[in-house]
């Protein structure tokens, strides 16, 4: 599939929601566990060469699930192919907390979501749209007939 | 591999959970927008043909509608959507920040296509997403906390804003309404020669930020910054007029 590589390099120089050094290991059967600077940035989750500026690699994080594994570790995977683990290793019981928060929220649908969620909330106690002042209260986009399951 | 470059062999392509990317392009949930838009293949290139699916902030396009992978994907953050002078009707333009950065010529087959398409693409990033939920998340929590039924006043956003124009400018056919509050801008690329016509209009302001539409600022004070601007471009124009 070919894709905007450079914007995409550009997106991984952004400033990120989370970053850190963590242990990562691929998917693939016999991968090791390498020393990698892991960026959250919008939906996108770039992993780097600790001392190289250019990702390695990147995750869209639509569809995923979260689980933690051993403590202090958690995997990424895909609905769609659920036994192809992303693993990640953390330096404490924290961090791997903080970020496996992180990731689950970290998606566009969950963003979409959550817009949702506060119009409908502010539309009760106020018994007015929010999106009116903005003029998208019509974007098919931010409507509750789009949501995922 | 961004198309028409040669690859690097001292680099190697930068990895992507292409597989996944393509369940997400044909999952069944609904869709932000979808239809058939002509691309351009690069500067020289002929347009071909797609089937254009928008999901979030992700443009997929497939040979064709009933395809089961996508031909690639256009990942829209940091892009601004324009309006642009092209050889094709209903073109418009997805361009990102950057040198060498790639701009990307879409064509739709209507009027009503391609303002639907340029609407969507100006609000389809995660960033500007992201802005309007914490906008919500604010003003819900006005109302709850403040204990009265009317709904806040908005802040002012901190990204930087495109201003709604408050004047009825003059317009290209092609322009969209003016109640329009997404990033369209006008082109630069198109050519504009001193004559009978009216001086273009003033292009919109770009957003620091991909996104910044939402600018809640005073009417009046909007009105008069914009007023300022034309007056400056009106100048130049007049001015560029009277050399012999």
């Amino acid at each position: 599939m070919r894709y905007n590589e450079k914007e995409l390099q550009a997106l991984s120089r952004q400033p990120a929601e989370m970053a850190a050094e963590l242990g990562m290991r691929g998917p693939k059967k016999g991968s090791v566990l390498k020393r990698r600077l892991v960026k959250l940035v919008v939906n996108f989750l770039f992993y780097f060469r600790t001392d190289e500026a250019e990702p390695v690699g990147a995750l869209l994080l639509e569809r995923c699930r979260v689980i933690r594994e051993e403590p202090g570790a958690f995997s990424i995977s895909f609905i769609e192919d659920p036994e192809r683990k992303y693993h990640f290793e953390c330096s404490s019981e924290e961090q791997c907390q903080e970020w496996m928060e992180a990731l689950r929220r970290a998606s566009y649908e969950f963003m979409r979501r959550s817009l949702i969620f506060y119009r409908n909330e502010i539309r009760k106690v106020t018994g007015k749209d929010p999106l009116e002042q903005f003029g998208i209260s019509e974007e098919a986009r931010f409507q509750l007939s789009g949501l995922q399951a | 591999m961004a198309p028409g470059s040669p690859p690097d062999p001292a680099i190697a392509a930068m990895k992507l959970n292409e597989r996944s990317l393509a369940f997400y392009a044909t999952c069944d949930a609904p869709v932000d927008n979808a239809g058939f838009l002509y691309k351009k293949g690069g500067r020289h290139a002929a347009y071909h043909r797609r089937w254009f699916v928008l999901r979030g902030n992700m443009l997929f396009y497939f040979e064709d509608a009933a395809s089961r992978e996508p031909v690639g994907v256009i990942i829209l953050e940091g892009c601004t959507v324009e309006l642009v002078e092209a050889a094709e009707e209903f073109a418009f333009a997805v361009r990102f920040a950057g040198t060498r950065a790639r701009t990307y010529v879409l064509a739709a087959e209507s009027q009503a296509a391609m303002e639907g398409w340029v609407k969507a693409l100006s609000r389809a990033s995660f960033d500007y997403l992201r802005l309007v939920v914490r906008e919500l998340e604010q003003q819900l929590a006005a109302v709850r906390g403040g204990g009265g039924m009317a709904l806040p006043q908005p802040q002012s956003l901190p990204s930087a804003p495109a201003p709604v124009p408050a004047l009825p400018l003059p317009r290209r056919p092609s322009a969209l309404p003016p109640k329009e509050n997404g990033c369209a801008v006008w082109s630069t690329e198109a050519t504009f020669r001193p004559g009978p016509e009216p001086p273009p209009p003033p292009p919109r302001r770009r957003a620091s930020a991909p996104h910044g539409p939402l600018d809640v600022a005073p009417f009046a004070r909007l009105h008069e910054c914009y007023g300022q601007e034309i007056r400056a471009l009106r100048g130049q124009w007049l001015s560029s007029r009277v050399q012999p």
